[in-house]
């Protein structure tokens, strides 16, 4: 691999991103999943970089995933990303920041589509205002959350107390990365280092210390795919994608995988488990699975923040092996409290993978 | 044979400009070629053998450069400034102020190949073990091992088709037409060398429409065992020992396919140079929806430009073999020489 060629490449792909005063739009999946990633984001942004982000209550779904499985057509979804906006505009904010790959995607699709057909969003600001009296203006800036992490990545890892680097052998930590498909794919020059070799998760992770593995399947589709697994009956080509991944990152022995999408991490993170259960196979070290983050928790992570009070015992993988390897301290007995110290209840202990 | 006193300035000293430089000369005009690079002969300097027949490249260029003699002048490491016009006269300016005057001028500026890198997903740049079509055939100019990155002799080399043709995403629609023959005989050529390697070909559909070109793909199919797949590459990733994971759909099985390759070429598109974009307008030229230059009448005029005194030839004009360009050449300098008898200031000398 030739990494001057991605350097070289990468040059192609920078793009504008806002310095304060972000909208926020949360993702409407993220807070089942991972409910401590976009926690970890506010926090970050607010408390350490000391920006402004406003996070409206009245927002929704962007309804890109009914969209994707052809439940919405496209006017309804632009009228409620009209009414996004309208909040937006409402607030006095400028600059939009989604949460979710997916409504980056969406966003991205539908300002592009008013670009070139501004008769299509005229269309669209009437039916938003006869809908609900509402105006907007279009974002003068529109950026995921994972760019702007990555904007101020070096800001961020100069405030933290890890990195990804093995505290017994020194090495660092080998990472490898799936920025989710609707971050670049559809829109190259939108994503931080383009769609083929992107740099917005791993120039993340190698700033704080890892080295960052290309893998064959980097590219593929983690698995969720919308209608893979949306539809019960074609889940077998949901997890069928995500173990074609795993066969074949696992050669690399990687220590950890970053993800900026809802659904990647947590397909990657489940799919391990059920895949351990249907065959018996666990990929990582010691039949413990290959720990997965988002790349808010592992930017609160290197922080110093409780990997708790971040949410990692959601993870169906486990995550002490990791917190070992970086030497995070933590409380066994802390992991299923929640912020009060009461007892939440502790899952099922998985028969295959290995949980310490 | 009569001929005239009339001075005639060639851009571009390839294949086309040297062969049209020989018949202007003959008929007895005084020609100055001026060529960008250090020596003449153009794309095929870095040529091995010609389609279909294995000729020495080598040996059609040292003849062709053998002929530069007399009244026809050569000028290298020529860059092109801009070129100025008053009465009847063109004043080609060239490098820091250098100015040759000319009553008609040849442009012959062939074509560049296109910018692999551009196809990311091939991994061009990026990838240890993958390599162009042009620098294929430098390894057989320059009697160079095939090996991978490592050192090894490839088990499996795949071939590419179509890198920068046909291919609205990358910007040029047009078809190269040479890539599947260039394609065809260096595959055989590494068969010949490395019997024991394996070589794939995935091609769109095979355009082979030279005469004998047929008969050398069923050659390769025949004689050599090359396969051929119908299905154009979606991706290429670098697996852990360096040898390649490709992803293609097999068209005629109806299936993806993944195959892994140690070497993979890419048969790279003809593109217009930089002088196509930065020139043609100030040379009066014509540029076509493929951004090759456009002569004044596509059927009945195809070496004249829209403005009077300046002539196309060659791949300038869209992609051409060889023996199309060097064809091609002589009908322009046929067409410069009639411009130039019919010039009101012709000095004819019996």
């Amino acid at each position: 691999m030739i990494s001057e060629g991605k350097k070289t490449l990468w040059n192609d792909y920078q793009k504008e991103i806002a310095d304060d005063n972000y909208f926020y739009a949360r993702s409407c999946i993220r807070q089942n999943f991972f409910p401590g990633a976009e926690k970890t984001f506010l926090k970050i942004l607010k408390e350490e970089l000391k920006k402004d982000v406003y996070d409206d209550p009245r927002h929704t779904t962007c309804t890109g995933i009914a969209y994707h499985s052809d439940v919405v057509s496209l006017e309804t979804t632009m009228t409620v990303v009209a009414r996004q906006f309208a909040l937006m505009t409402e607030r006095g904010y400028r600059n939009f920041v989604p949460s979710c790959i997916t409504s980056f995607g969406i966003y991205t699709e539908i300002m592009e589509l008013w670009e070139h057909h501004p008769e299509i969003e005229d269309k669209i600001r009437h039916l938003l205002f006869k809908a609900t009296g509402r105006e907007f203006k279009v974002p003068a800036n529109l950026a995921h959350s994972s760019d702007i992490i990555y904007k101020y990545r070096n800001e961020i890892a100069g405030m933290s107390k890890f990195k990804l680097i093995n505290k017994n052998t020194g090495a660092p930590l080998r990472v490898v990365e799936h920025i989710g498909c609707h971050y670049a794919r559809m829109f190259p020059h939108k994503g931080i280092g383009g769609a083929e070799y992107p740099c917005v998760l791993s120039g993340l992770a190698e700033t704080f210390g890892a080295e960052v593995i290309d893998y064959p399947e980097r590219r593929a589709c983690c698995g969720f795919g919308f209608r893979q697994y949306v539809i019960q009956a074609n889940r077998g080509y949901s997890i069928s994608c995500s173990k074609r991944k795993f066969e074949s990152m696992a050669p690399y022995k990687p220590d950890l995988i970053i993800t900026n999408c809802p659904g990647c991490p947590y397909f990657l993170d489940s799919w391990q488990y059920v895949i351990s259960e249907m065959e018996g196979k666990t990929y990582g070290q010691k039949g413990q699975g290959i720990p997965v983050l988002t790349f808010e928790e592992l930017s609160g992570l290197m922080m110093g923040y409780n990997p708790w009070d971040i949410g990692l015992q959601m993870h169906q993988i486990p995550v002490e092996p990791l917190l070992d390897k970086i030497g995070v301290e933590y409380q066994q007995d802390d992991k299923y409290c929640d912020a009060q110290g009461r007892t939440f209840g502790k899952p099922v202990i998985p028969e295959m993978i290995k949980i310490c | 044979m009569r001929a005239l006193k009339k001075e005639v300035v060639i851009i571009g000293g390839g294949p086309a400009g040297l062969e049209a430089a020989d018949s202007l000369n003959k008929l007895g005009h005084a020609v100055t070629i001026l060529e960008k690079e250090e020596r003449p002969g153009g794309k095929l300097s870095n040529w091995h053998k010609l389609f279909p027949d294995n000729v020495s490249a080598d040996g059609i260029l040292k003849q062709m450069i053998q002929k530069i003699s007399g009244d026809i002048h050569l000028i290298t490491n020529a860059k092109i400034r801009k070129i100025s016009h008053e009465g009847k006269k063109y004043s080609v300016w060239f490098n820091e102020g250098q100015c040759i005057q000319a009553e008609a001028v040849l442009v012959a500026v062939g074509f560049d190949l296109f910018n692999a890198s551009l196809k990311e997903e091939y991994g061009y740049g990026i990838y240890d073990n993958v390599i162009t079509s042009a620098e294929l055939e430098s390894m057989f100019v320059n009697q160079k091992s095939l090996v991978t990155a490592t050192g090894k002799t490839p088990g499996r080399v795949a071939f590419i088709h179509c890198v920068g043709s046909r291919d609205e995403k990358a910007g040029f629609r047009h078809c190269s037409s040479m890539c599947c023959v260039t394609g065809v005989k260096q595959a055989i050529e590494i068969k010949k060398r490395l019997p024991g390697t394996d070589v794939m070909m995935f091609y769109m559909d095979l355009r082979m429409h030279g005469r004998f070109y047929e008969d050398l793909y069923l050659e390769a199919q025949e004689k050599h065992h090359i396969q051929f797949i119908r299905g154009r590459l979606s991706e290429s990733s670098e697996n852990p020992d360096s040898s390649l994971l490709l992803k293609a759909d097999d068209t005629l099985a109806g299936s993806p396919i993944k195959v892994r390759a140690d070497m993979m070429v890419l048969l790279l598109g003809f593109v217009p140079t930089d002088f196509h974009k930065k020139m043609g307008e100030e040379f009066g030229v014509e540029i076509g929806s493929d951004g090759f230059f456009s002569p004044c009448d596509s059927h009945l005029d195809t070496n004249s430009a829209k403005t009077t005194g300046i002539f196309v030839a060659g791949a300038c004009t869209g992609a051409k073999s060889l023996e199309y360009t060097l064809a091609d050449a002589r009908s322009a300098s046929l067409k410069i020489h009639e411009f130039l008898l019919r010039s009101p200031s012709s000095n004819i000398l019996n």
